[in-house]
């Protein structure tokens, strides 16, 4: 449960970026390999956001497939378990990542002063 | 009220990473040669660490931070090796950070080591998340947990810069389908080395001291 960590951090991230502004809405993207898992993100979030400006504040969570680029044939496709490294397309083990590792805070909905 | 959208785009362990990162360039200007080691609990990171620290001892200077939810046993255990050790108990914290990882290290001469090892918490899940600064990264995966552990834990195995196969004295006895467990790593890491280790018995581990001293030398710590 190591979302709960991330959850405080997020609550720090959004207040850097607005410090003084009123957050409607979080918005994150969490990647299927970024080893957080989306519901208990949500749950962390409720407890994170207690007592601090962003106790109203939505949090909406977009994920990321997995997805590789594939060197041999060049298509970017997403990829499920277990063949994860494999190119959907042309067979070739194994392919580069380009998405799914990501954890990031991407956007804020403030109130217009 | 109306509103507006305010971009951000930043990473959730963007002051993780800015630590680890400091501590990385802390640990090459010292020279030291740092081993995060994860896994679940009870695949044997202690036994593993406790005999490598017996074996190395007089060749390398080593040391050991070792965290846990709570208690030092790991430590005692580990301390008799001679070599310096450190607990971090994190209370409900289910993994190491960075910044536990720099405060652990508190008053120690990294100069005077030449390998330091970090036993992470047991935990497939968590720990895969931050970088402690460490040069490697090994995971312990041992033949009494199933060979689709890299399956149901794709994250942390693709994190590894290497893959230590545990208790394979145990094998035959749980009926280990090796080629399937290989299989399975390499699906979730494609190209990791796997090291097959015992810390009772055939095959020993040679292997791991091998690949990390060599690992070590190609750092050039």
């Amino acid at each position: 449960m190591h979302e709960s960590s991330i959850a405080v951090r997020l609550v720090e991230a959004a207040l850097e970026a607005a410090p003084a502004a009123s957050i409607r809405a979080v918005t994150v993207r969490v990647g299927e390999l970024s080893g957080v898992a989306p519901e208990a993100l949500h749950f962390a979030f409720d407890v994170a956001r207690q007592g601090t400006p962003l106790e109203r504040a939505a949090l909406h969570i977009e994920t990321s497939a997995v997805a590789v680029y594939c060197p041999a044939c060049g298509s970017e496709r997403a990829t499920r378990l277990p063949e994860l490294f494999r190119c959907p397309v042309c067979g070739r083990f194994p392919c580069d990542l380009v998405r799914g590792r990501e954890l990031d805070l991407i956007s804020l909905e403030v109130e217009e002063p | 009220m109306p509103t507006r959208i305010l971009e951000v785009r930043r990473g959730l362990l963007k002051k993780n990473d800015e630590l680890a990162r400091a501590l990385r360039l802390r640990f090459e200007e010292a020279g030291v040669f740092v081993v995060n080691l994860v896994s679940g609990p009870g695949s044997g990171k202690t036994a593993l660490l406790e005999q490598t620290l017996s074996l190395f001892h007089g060749r390398l200077r080593t040391a050991a931070l070792v965290g846990d939810l709570a208690t030092e046993n790991d430590a005692r255990r580990l301390a008799r090796s001679g070599a310096p050790v450190r607990q971090i108990t994190t209370g409900t914290v289910c993994h190491l950070d960075a910044e536990m990882t720099e405060r652990a290290l508190k008053g120690w001469d990294l100069a005077g080591l030449d390998v330091l090892f970090i036993e992470n918490v047991g935990n497939l899940v968590c720990p895969s998340s931050y970088d402690l600064g460490e040069a490697v990264r090994a995971v312990l995966f041992s033949v009494t947990e199933g060979e689709d552990k890299p399956l149901k834990y794709p994250t942390i195995f693709n994190t590894a810069d290497v893959v230590v196969l545990t208790k394979m004295d145990l094998s035959e006895a749980v009926g280990f389908d090796r080629e399937t467990a290989l299989r399975n790593i390499e699906a979730a890491r494609p190209g990791v080395p796997v090291l097959e280790t015992s810390v009772r018995g055939e095959p020993g581990i040679v292997g791991w001291l091998d690949w990390l001293s060599e690992r070590k030398s190609t750092a050039g710590t």
